[in-house]
C-alpha cells in the first residue's frame, strides 16, 4: 500500500540541519520530495527502488543505463528550470539509444539558505516533466553543503529505460552517404540561458528547447529501424556531436550551412557576441545519421511530432579525412568545424 | 535578419567573384607573382575563414593577414602584470572574454581565476564601472584592450567615474593604434604589401585621413572595407581596379558605417582622456614607436599602471616562433616552424594561435591545416 508522507517542512530556507540525517531532513525530504514525486516505489522509503526483471524483459532487449548532473546557473531560465532540465537531460540520454525510458533516480546538492519556496517550484516542475516524458522517479538522495560550497542547487538524475529488440543505435555506425538530420533551431537553449544571466540586457525573446525526445526517436525507429546513430545535442551542441560522430565512425562530414535552422534572435546573439549557434548547446534537439535511402521518410516521420515539428536534413557523411567535419558556406566556400578548445568567448571587436 | 543577410547573398557574391576573376586577368604583374593583399584587422581575417573566401579567390591573389587582432599581440609581459593585479585581495578583474585565454610567462587569466583570483568577464567597461559601484570595498580594475575601435567606449567610462567620484574605479590600459604598425610593417625591407583592405570599425572613430601617407609616401592603395563577406569581396574589387589602374587612393567602401572624418565626439574623449606612448610593445612584432596609449597625468588616479605594483618586465617571445614573420607576409602561418606541432589553439607560443582572430588560429581551425600536412 502507499504510504503517504506525513511531516510538513515550516522552514523558509534550507540549513544545514536539512542534511544532518535528523527530523529536519525528513521534514524535507517527505514534504517536499515524496509527497511531489508521490509513487510506490518512493513512498516506500527503502535506500533502494526495485524492479521486477520479467516485467523489463518483456519490453525489450537490452537495459541503457545514464547519469547526468546539473548545475545550470541561473536556476530558473525563459520556458524551463533546473529541474525540467534535470529530467530531459537523462529522459533523452536513455532516448538517442532508441530505449524507452522508464525510471529516474533524482539526487540533489542544495546549499545552506537555499529558498525552500525555490526548491519546491523546481521539484514540482520535476514531477511536471517526468510526467511529460512517462518516467517515475523512484529513488533519490539530499546533501546539504555550507554556504559558498555550492549554489543553490545541483542536481544529478541517472536513468533506466528498455531499448526494444532489433535496434541498434551507435556512433561507430556512421557511414558515407548517410544524411545528417536534426530535429529543429538549434542553439535555443544556450543562447536563452546567457541572454537569462542578464549580463546583456538584450531584449530578446528566447526560450530553451528543454523537451523529451524519446517519441520522437521511436517515430523515427518506425519508418527506420536501422537508424544509425544518434546522439542529442546538448553541451558543446551539434557541433561538437558531428565532430564525436565523424570521429568515432572515422569518416568525413559535410554541412549544408544554410540548411541549418538556426532562429533569428539566436543569430542576432551570436552576431553580436562572435558566437556560432552550432556550439550552443541544446535541451530537446538530436542529430541522426539515418541511411540515405531513409532519410526522407524518417523526415517526414519526425515532422509529424511536435518535437521534430522543425526538422531538417543539415548535411551528409562524406568519404574524406577521417573525424573532419566541415561546413559549406552560402556561396561555396568551406570551413572546419572543430571541437571547440575550452568554452566559446565572447570576441572583442 | 535584416541587415545582415543582404550583406551575405550568394548570388552577389558570386557575380562580385567573377568580377574579381576577370579583372585579375587584366593585370599582368601578378601572373607571375600572386598580389598581396593584407587585412590589417583580425574581424577580417575571421570574416575570411568564416564564410571561406580564401579558396574562392584567384591564385593570384594571396591575402596576408595583418596585426589588427589586439588580443593577439598583447605581449606575455603585460599578461603577466593583469595577472599580477588580479592576485590582489581586494580586487575584482574585469575583461573582455577573448583575453581570458592568453597566456603570460606564469598563467592566464583564465588559470588565475581558476586558482581564485576574482576575473569576472564583462561585455563594456560599463559593466565594470557597475560593479565598481556595486562593490565600494574592492578596488575595480578594467582591462582596456583594443583599438580605436574600443578606445571610447573605455574613455567614457573613465570620464563617467569621474564624474560620479567613483574612486575604487581603475583602468589597465592596453589600448593600441594601428597606424604605427601599419607603418612598421611598410617600412620593414622583407615585405612586399601590394594594397591594404583598412580596418572598418577603428575608422568608423578615426576616419579617412590618417591612412593618407599610405598612398602618398608608399604608394599603397587601402580601402577601408566592412566585414560582411560582401563587403570584404567589394573591397577586394576596389582595391584590384586601382591595381590595375596603377592607382594607390584611399578609398572607403564601408560608407554606411565610417563617416569620412570618423566620430569627431569619440575622438574628443580620446584626445581629453588618453596621450601616446613613447613606445609599445607586441608580440610578434617587438617594440613599436608611438603604438600605444596611456592615460594622461589628469587621470593617473584611476591608472593602475601607477597605482598598482606590477613586475613590468618585458618577456621575450618564445625563440622558435616566427609570428613576425607571418604577420607581414613574409611566411603562410603553416610554414612556420611550429605551427600545430608545439603551437596549437590548445598550447599557443605565439600570438597568431591566441584568439580565433589571429591568422594562425584560423588557419589550424578552419582548414588550412592540411597544407601544413600535419
Amino acid at each position: 500500500m502507499t504510504q503517504k508522507a506525513k511531516r510538513t517542512l515550516t522552514a523558509k530556507t534550507i540549513t544545514m540541519a536539512h542534511g544532518s540525517g535528523g527530523k529536519a531532513m525528513r521534514d524535507l525530504i517527505e514534504d517536499v520530495f515524496v509527497s511531489v514525486f508521490d509513487n510506490e516505489d518512493l513512498n516506500a522509503l527503502e535506500d533502494q527502488a526495485r524492479f521486477d526483471l520479467a516485467e523489463l524483459q518483456a519490453e525489450g532487449a537490452q537495459l541503457a543505463f545514464t547519469t547526468d548532473s546539473y548545475v545550470v546557473d541561473p536556476v530558473i531560465f525563459p520556458g524551463g528550470n533546473i529541474g525540467t532540465l534535470a529530467i530531459n537531460g537523462t529522459v533523452n540520454d536513455l532516448a538517442v539509444s532508441g530505449a524507452i525510458p522508464r525510471y529516474l533516480s533524482c539526487s540533489m546538492i542544495l546549499e545552506e539558505g537555499l529558498d525552500v519556496e525555490l526548491l519546491r517550484q523546481v521539484v514540482a516542475s520535476m514531477r511536471q516533466a517526468a510526467d511529460e516524458a512517462g518516467v517515475t522517479i523512484v529513488t533519490g538522495d539530499t546533501k546539504v553543503v555550507p554556504k559558498g560550497k555550492g549554489d543553490k542547487i545541483f542536481i544529478n538524475t541517472s536513468g533506466i529505460g528498455v531499448i526494444p529488440r532489433g535496434v541498434n543505435i551507435a556512433a561507430t555506425r556512421s557511414q558515407p552517404g548517410d544524411k545528417v538530420i536534426v530535429n529543429g533551431f538549434v542553439g535555443d537553449h544556450g543562447a536563452a540561458i546567457l541572454n537569462a544571466r542578464g549580463d546583456l540586457a538584450l531584449e530578446v525573446e528566447l526560450q530553451t528547447d528543454c523537451q523529451p525526445l524519446h517519441r520522437l526517436v521511436q517515430a523515427m525507429l518506425e519508418v527506420c529501424p536501422d537508424l544509425h546513430a544518434v546522439r542529442d545535442a546538448s553541451r558543446g551542441g551539434v557541433a561538437t556531436v558531428l565532430n564525436e560522430f565523424a570521429e568515432t565512425a572515422e569518416v568525413a562530414i559535410r554541412l549544408y550551412e544554410q540548411q541549418i535552422p538556426v532562429r533569428t534572435e539566436v543569430r542576432g546573439v551570436c552576431e553580436i557576441l562572435g558566437l556560432d549557434a552550432l556550439y550552443f548547446a541544446n535541451e530537446g534537439k538530436l542529430v541522426a545519421t539515418v541511411p540515405a535511402d531513409k532519410a526522407d521518410a524518417v523526415l517526414a516521420a519526425m515532422r509529424s511530432t511536435a518535437e521534430g515539428r522543425d526538422a531538417a536534413i543539415i548535411g551528409e557523411v562524406i568519404t574524406g579525412r577521417a573525424g573532419r567535419v566541415t561546413v559549406q558556406t552560402g556561396f561555396g566556400g568551406e570551413r572546419i568545424m572543430d571541437m571547440l578548445v575550452g568554452e566559446q568567448l565572447p570576441r572583442i571587436c | 535578419m535584416k541587415f545582415v543577410d543582404e550583406f551575405r547573398d550568394p548570388e552577389m557574391a558570386r557575380a562580385l567573384l567573377d568580377k574579381i576573376h576577370a579583372i585579375v586577368a587584366e593585370i599582368p604583374k601578378c601572373q607571375d607573382k600572386p598580389l598581396q593583399i593584407m587585412e590589417v584587422c583580425g574581424g577580417h581575417t575571421h570574416s575570411i575563414f568564416r564564410y571561406g573566401l580564401e579558396a574562392l579567390l584567384p591564385k593570384q591573389i594571396e591575402l596576408v593577414h595583418g596585426p589588427g587582432c589586439p588580443v593577439c599581440v598583447l605581449p606575455m609581459g603585460r599578461v603577466d602584470d593583469c595577472v599580477a593585479i588580479a592576485e590582489q585581495t581586494d580586487v575584482i578583474f574585469t575583461t573582455f572574454g577573448d583575453a581570458m585565454r592568453v597566456p603570460g610567462s606564469r598563467k592566464s587569466l583564465q588559470q588565475a581565476k581558476a586558482e581564485g583570483c576574482d576575473v569576472r568577464m564583462v561585455y563594456s567597461p560599463m559593466d565594470a564601472l557597475q560593479l565598481a559601484r556595486q562593490h565600494p570595498d574592492k578596488r575595480v580594475v578594467f582591462f582596456g584592450l583594443g583599438f580605436e575601435t574600443t578606445m571610447p567606449s573605455t574613455a567614457l567610462t573613465l570620464l563617467q567615474a569621474e564624474k560620479e567620484g567613483i574612486d575604487n574605479f581603475y583602468l589597465f590600459c592596453n589600448h593600441i593604434t594601428i597606424i604605427p604598425t601599419i607603418k612598421a610593417i611598410l617600412d620593414s625591407p622583407d615585405m612586399y604589401i601590394d594594397g591594404f583592405l583598412g580596418p572598418g570599425h577603428v575608422s568608423m572613430v578615426i576616419g579617412q585621413a590618417p591612412y593618407e601617407f599610405i598612398s602618398s609616401q608608399y604608394n599603397r592603395p587601402l580601402v577601408v572595407a566592412g566585414f560582411e563577406p560582401l563587403d570584404v569581396l567589394q573591397s577586394l574589387y576596389m582595391l584590384l581596379l586601382q591595381i590595375r589602374d596603377g592607382e594607390a587612393r584611399i578609398e572607403n567602401q564601408y560608407k554606411r558605417i565610417v563617416p569620412e572624418g570618423g566620430n569627431s565626439q569619440a575622438l574628443q574623449a580620446l584626445a581629453q582622456v588618453f596621450e601616446l606612448r613613447e613606445f609599445f610593445e607586441w608580440r610578434g612584432l617587438g617594440s613599436i614607436d608611438h603604438s600605444g596609449v596611456q592615460l594622461r597625468q589628469a587621470y593617473a588616479r584611476y591608472d593602475a599602471e601607477k597605482q598598482f605594483v606590477v613586475p613590468n618586465l618585458k618577456i621575450a617571445d618564445p625563440k622558435s616562433c616566427q609570428c613576425g614573420e607571418v604577420l607581414k607576409g613574409v611566411l603562410k602561418p603553416w610554414e612556420c616552424k611550429v605551427f600545430g606541432k608545439q603551437c596549437t589553439p590548445e598550447v599557443p607560443l605565439g600570438a597568431l594561435m591566441v584568439s580565433t582572430e589571429g591568422a594562425c588560429s584560423a588557419y589550424y581551425s578552419y582548414g588550412k591545416i592540411d597544407a601544413a600536412n600535419i
